[in-house]
């Protein structure tokens, strides 16, 4: 059972309080009905589902209400570290921050 | 002229407990869930005669009015006395979104050196004083419902649920404070 | 002689005893006995079969990793549990004990005869053995096996016990209560921390209970134990849990224990649960575990009367009892020499100490020696002899031929210790080899914890207790002294039972694997220890190998010839000691089990005398029906007078949500496949919601209340997703929309009446609203006040019929449900429930989704594309339906189906093909989703999902049933009032 720090609460929490949400860091196409089947199918089929550290979204459903982003390590479990939702993808921490113009960058 | 409706209460006719903990469902209440924007609350909390807590896990009472802060943008108001929250709520002027929960929600009071244990027996909190002292509160897990607590005195909470767990929620209580005594 | 119990021996009261059975025979034991010890006391060694060969078994241990004492223990018929190690249970006045795996009884046992075909059995022997013939796999081979397979007997009646749960929080939670944890848990405690200590026996102490030679702070052990434990229980920040395992040790220092609370007790007061669970998180986790002694691995060691040094001497210095009257002892490590010692001081004939070291430490031998006790160094023994019980042993020097058989009755065995990691690595620490002491040892942690003591290789008693000290974050100062080294012993097979012998030496006596086996394994090519394990089931018992690991990872080592670390280790898993489901359900069972949701009106509907069906956890009126009527004949009933005069629903499980703020609409544009910025306030909608892959994820009428106020309503099932579906694109893709969601299912109790009268029976009752066609027509809504409460008043019709939805605040319900169905009921109105809802909607073609779409359907498949604004520039959903396959001809779409045999009455999943005569597998056109009765039109109706079936209007089509084909017509899925000029009237 994971102790996950709400981000909104200031608070570690049971994870029987969370419900996971997938993969962070996946904004919506601005202009959606434009995008291409190929782009469609890599906003909303692909996803990476990383071994290692992996970016997620977590909601505390039972707890505050509020969807925020996680590093967590999918190996050990760890979470490395919890943020609000509509931050940029954070570093993981101890490491360099993620360049601006890097592909890994993103919105919301 | 039709006949006036008259109520008919979850939980009528409840009783359960143990030697260490008392259970005892709530008296209905006026609850409004209050949603605004942070730059709305000073205006709502004057509105509201209650100053609407901003930090996470508290309430603020005041009178027959209680706040409880269960999200950023989110609170349960409940109003023991005449009501008048969604009223209170629009004379303020301020952006934000008050809705009638007062029939959504029921309550139980639990109270007793006990309670702790027996909330405990369905809940994952901390509920030792230091993590949960009096006045905190939060929207948790009792067994397999979703409530909200709130830690009245140092042995009493209120546990707040929608209607239709409220059967589960007591019964729940009743078994595990049973559990309490022991 | 019957009675080995020693006076003056052990720390129970002779006075309290306590009276069990033990295969329908009358013992007496002492209270605080373990069935192991009043049984030892009793003379009966003989507690068990072995679950392959049947052979017999006595008890080996005296704790948790007991492998061969299994036993069925009942309080009476219905609190009875199999498979309860008798070294761990103790008696209670009253105990009903059984032998298990034995038939007829345990001295003759006729699946013994297995032992004399092992040759036929060797490892592996399934796998080979019952792949031919393959037709004889399910016929003969799987039914014997799995009478034979398993161990114990499951109990038949309802537990009458009762369980619990309890949530718990420390600072520190120490698992093992020995002269480590007892000191961790002190220092730790004195700093002011919150602190669980642990210790799966009913008295803490550990292996002080057993070694009395040790002194701690000038003190007995045991008596230093007894004084820690009595400081700490006088702390209120320490919370002692004895009688309880810690099972499991999950992520984020989470762990699962079992408390054992009225297992010892004869007459437990009923308020009290069985077991209690505990669910703990601790800040910091101390792992006091100690270790486990290994048995040695020579041939025949697993007659009755055989058992770990440490065991024995428990059983004398803790219960009491001698575990023979001439006993030999057999041992590669010191510890043994303690037992023989107390065991000869007692009284107990030492036969001798058969030592395979050739030169252990002086000082030991000399004070057994001293006692008069043989030692024979650099000997082994390498038979035993006796077929219930030991009756000898066979010495011979080490490489040597000649042979000394010596008469025993119980033999003690010592290979050393074990460190018991298992909830470190269950925790996913890394464990290293420490090769010189060859024994496994933490290494990297995975969570904040420490071990201390004996399960972290601390063997010498003063590093340990300061270790101990330490890790409890005190100044803790304990100083002890041992008399007896806990480092050394042997792994692997003994003399006598090496690479070149054919002999039964069993490694894992609960599975009866033997060191032949292990070896068998490596010779038909496994090479890894994971391979190995299963191959043999070394280890796969429910002892989890506590005892057999190591020894198995030796063997199959040297014959790899390879280091046991390149052989690996399995993984302990939870749990550490098995667990009843009574504890891993706790209170969710009977009424507790999952929520019973019930609506406001309810106790109503009880009263009208509904039957009711489980919709996810609500309890919702299916039909009413009345005195002699079944369930078709109540249905008909109420579908003939909600048309004909008007019909009454409980409608409260419908989801709504509440949306509000002055972007409301503009976020339900974003959320639905409607448009809603041109509902004006006071009208209804019907909505479609899709996802974003364009499939449709719910549907249900949306009314607006003001500019910025919409009442949504979702299906009953769908109500929590929906919102969290909401939320996620209101906080996460549409974050700066002033709205906000808001539940209100349970705020209104939702009563339904639709039908020709439907508006007569409300009227009366509705104040400060004009009901008429022209005022209210269909798909209105109203706040107003319904007997004199605040009410939402929705002219919406799920039947076709005139229909309103009466929304009252909850607790209003009832009152006000009792008032309309009075006034319907003068009426000629009816009840109805459920499946009158699915009927009359079914008549209409409309469609529930979940039942009528699969998850697979877009809005147009439904046949609702006309719900898709054509408009708009964005919602959930638009780009998916364009993807090529949501747009392609020939999807499957809803269509009706009318049956050749009005009569017939369709099976909802029946699947549709369009030549009933093709070879199979046959092309599958799609399925029946809904199909029913339809009094109202006196024949049957389906709906169905068919590929391409709006161009098949009129087409005939076929469901092939088990013993039928039935031919259907492709229609509209509208079969009643085709005009719809019933639902405005």
């Amino acid at each position: 059972m994971l102790l996950i720090h709400c981000p909104y609460c200031g608070d570690d929490r049971s994870e029987l309080e969370f419900r996971w949400a997938g993969e962070a860091h996946i904004a919506r196409p601005e202009v959606i009905s434009e995008i291409s089947d190929e782009d469609f199918a890599e906003y909303f089929f692909l996803r990476d589902n990383t071994k290692g550290i992996a970016w997620e979204r977590w909601r505390h459903i039972h707890g505050c209400g509020r969807f925020f982003n996680a590093i967590r390590d999918t190996v050990s479990d760890k979470f490395l570290l919890t943020y609000e939702a509509g931050l940029p993808r954070q570093p993981v921490p101890g490491t360099e921050p993620v360049s601006a113009g890097g592909a890994e960058g993103g919105a919301a | 002229m039709a006949e006036l409706a008259t109520r008919t209460l979850p939980l009528a006719g409840a009783h359960g407990g143990s030697a260490s903990v008392r259970l005892q469902p709530a008296a209905p209440a006026n609850r409004i869930s209050l949603r605004a924007r942070p730059d709305d609350v000073a205006a709502l909390s004057s509105a509201l005669k209650l100053a609407l807590p901003t930090a996470p896990k508290t309430s603020a009472m005041n009178g027959t009015r209680t706040a409880l802060w269960l999200g950023p943008d989110e609170w349960l108001v409940i109003d023991e006395g005449e009501g008048g929250l969604v009223e209170a709520a629009a004379s303020s002027g301020a952006l934000h979104s008050a809705t009638d929960v007062s029939h959504r929600n029921t309550a139980i009071l639990v109270s007793g050196p006990g309670a702790v244990a027996t909330l405990n027996g369905g809940c994952p909190l901390d509920l030792s004083l230091k993590a949960f002292p009096v006045g905190a509160c939060a929207r948790t897990l009792f067994g397999k419902i979703e409530v909200v607590l709130l830690r009245t005195a140092e042995d009493s909470f209120r546990l707040e649920c929608w209607r239709s767990f409220s059967d589960y929620a007591f019964g729940l209580l009743a078994e595990a404070a049973e559990d309490a005594c022991s | 002689m019957s009675n080995y119990r020693i006076k003056g021996a052990g720390r129970l009261t002779p006075a309290r005893t306590a009276r069990f059975t033990f295969d329908g025979k009358i013992y007496t034991a002492l209270e605080g006995d373990t069935v192991a010890s009043a049984l030892l006391a009793n003379g009966v060694h003989l507690m068990g079969r072995s679950f392959k060969y049947h052979r017999p078994r006595g008890v080996l241990s005296a704790g948790p990793e007991e492998p061969n004492a299994l036993l069925d223990v009942a309080r009476d018929a219905a609190r009875r549990q199999p498979n309860v190690r008798a070294s761990v249970q103790e008696v209670f006045d009253g105990a009903i004990i059984r032998s298990q795996n034995r038939w007829p009884t345990l001295g003759f046992d006729i699946g013994s005869l297995n032992n004399l075909l092992s040759p036929f059995f060797a490892a592996g022997f399934y796998y080979k053995t019952f792949m031919w013939p393959r037709e004889a796999w399910a016929k003969l081979y799987e039914p014997i096996i799995r009478r034979a397979a398993g161990l114990g007997v499951a109990p038949t009646e309802t537990d009458p016990d009762h369980y619990a749960n309890r949530f718990a929080h420390c600072d520190v939670l120490v698992a093992g209560a020995g002269a480590a944890g007892l000191t961790a848990a002190l220092s730790a405690a004195k700093t002011g921390a919150e602190v669980i200590l642990v210790d799966e026996r009913a008295d803490v102490g550990g292996a002080l209970l057993f070694d009395t030679s040790t002194m701690i702070d000038g003190k007995p052990g045991y008596d230093w134990a007894q004084g820690v434990l009595a400081e700490l229980t006088a702390m209120a920040n320490v919370r002692v849990l004895t009688r309880t395992t810690v099972f499991g040790y999950y992520n984020h220092n989470f762990l699962g224990l079992v408390e054992r609370v009225t297992d010892h007790l004869p007459n437990p007061n009923r308020s009290l649960p069985r077991e209690r669970l505990w669910q703990v998180r601790a800040k910091k986790v101390m792992l006091a575990t100690g270790a486990i002694e290994r048995h040695m691995v020579f041939a025949n060691n697993d007659r009755p009367g055989i058992m770990l040094a440490s065991a024995a001497r428990l059983y004398l210095n803790h219960y009491g009892v001698a575990v023979g009257s001439r006993i030999g002892v057999y041992t590669a490590h010191d510890s043994a020499y303690e037992a023989a010692i107390d065991l000869k001081k007692a009284g107990v004939e030492i036969a001798a100490i058969v030592d395979c070291r050739a030169k252990p430490g002086e000082a030991l031998v000399s004070a057994a020696r001293n006692l008069g006790i043989e030692v024979l160094t650099g000997y082994s023994v390498i038979d035993t002899a006796g077929r219930l019980r030991i009756s000898s042993m066979t010495v011979a020097r080490n490489g040597s031929t000649n042979h000394r058989k010596i008469p025993v009755d119980a033999l003690l065995m010592s290979g050393g210790w074990t460190p018991s990691v298992h909830l470190f690595s269950q925790s996913r620490g890394k464990l290293k080899f420490d090769a010189e002491n060859q024994r496994f040892l933490p290494n990297i942690y995975a969570e904040n914890c420490v071990s201390v003591g004996a399960c972290n290789g601390t063997d010498e008693l003063g590093a340990l207790l300061a270790e101990a000290a330490e890790a409890g974050g005190g100044s803790l100062s304990v100083s002890g002294e041992a008399a007896f080294g806990w480092t050394g012993g042997m792994i692997g097979a003994a003399e006598g039972a090496g690479k070149e012998t054919t002999v039964k030496a069993f490694v894992d006596f609960q599975h009866d694997v033997t060191a032949k086996d292990i070896r068998l394994a490596v010779r038909e090519g496994m090479h890894s220890i994971e391979h190995i394990k299963r191959f043999t089931t070394n280890g796969m018992a429910s002892d989890q190998g506590k005892l057999s690991n190591m020894h198995g990872l030796a063997i199959a080592a040297e014959m790899l010839g390879k280091e046991i670390p390149q052989v690996g280790l399995t993984t302990f898993r939870a749990p550490y000691t098995p667990v009843t489901y009574g504890t891993l359900i706790a209170h969710s069972r009977g009424d507790l089990f999952d929520p019973a949701r019930k609506t406001p009106l309810h106790a109503e509907l009880v009263k009208a005398g509904a039957e009711f069906e489980d919709v996810g956890n609500w309890k919702r009126a299916w039909y009413f029906p009345r005195r002699g009527e079944d369930m078709h004949a109540a249905v008909n009933r109420e579908c003939r007078t909600a048309r004909e005069v008007a019909g009454i629903f409980d409608a409260s499980t419908l989801g709504k949500i509440e949306v509000v703020g002055p972007d409301a609409a503009k976020f339900l544009n974003l959320l639905y496949t409607n448009a809603w910025d041109t509902l004006k306030p006071g009208k209804c909608r019907y909505g479609i919601m899709t996802r974003e892959d364009g499939f449709v994820y719910d549907d249900g009428v949306v009314g607006r209340l003001a500019e910025d106020r919409f009442h949504v309503t979702t299906t009953t099932g769908g109500a929590p997703r929906v919102l969290h579906h909401m939320e996620d694109y209101l906080q996460t893709e549409f974050p700066d929309l002033k709205v906000w969601l808001t539940s209100t299912t349970e705020q209104w109790a939702v009563i339904a009446v639709q039908g020709p009268k439907a508006r007569e029976i409300i009227a009366p009752l509705v104040e400060g609203l004009d009901l008429s066609n022209e005022a209210f027509p269909h798909m209105s809504v109203a706040e107003c006040t319904v007997m004199g409460v605040p009410a939402r008043l929705f002219r919406v019709s799920f039947t076709g019929e005139v229909g309103f939805e009466v929304n009252v605040p909850a607790d209003y319900g009832a009152a006000v449900w009792k008032a309309i169905w009075e006034r319907g009921q003068a009426l000629g109105a009816c009840l109805y429930g459920t499946e009158t809802m699915h009927v009359l909607r079914a008549e209409k073609g409309y469609i529930i989704v979940g039942q009528d779409t699969d998850g697979t359907v877009t809005p147009d498949d439904a046949g609702y594309g006309w719900a898709v604004s054509k408009k708009k520039t964005d919602f959930v959903g638009i780009r998916g339906l364009k993807r090529p396959d949501l747009m392609r001809e020939g999807r499957k779409q809803l269509v009706g189906l009318l049956t050749a045999d009005p009569t017939e009455v369709l099976e909802e999943g029946g699947q549709i093909v369009a030549n009933p005569n093709q070879a199979k597998p046959m092309t599958m056109l799609g399925h029946v989703t809904s199909a029913y009765w339809s009094e109202n039109l006196g024949r049957s109706i389906a709906i169905a999902l068919v590929a391409g079936g709006r161009a098949r209007m009129g087409e005939t089509v076929y469901i092939p049933m088990k013993d039928k084909t039935i031919a259907a017509t492709v229609t509209d899925m509208v079969f009643f009032d085709k005009e719809g000029g019933r639902i405005h009237g």
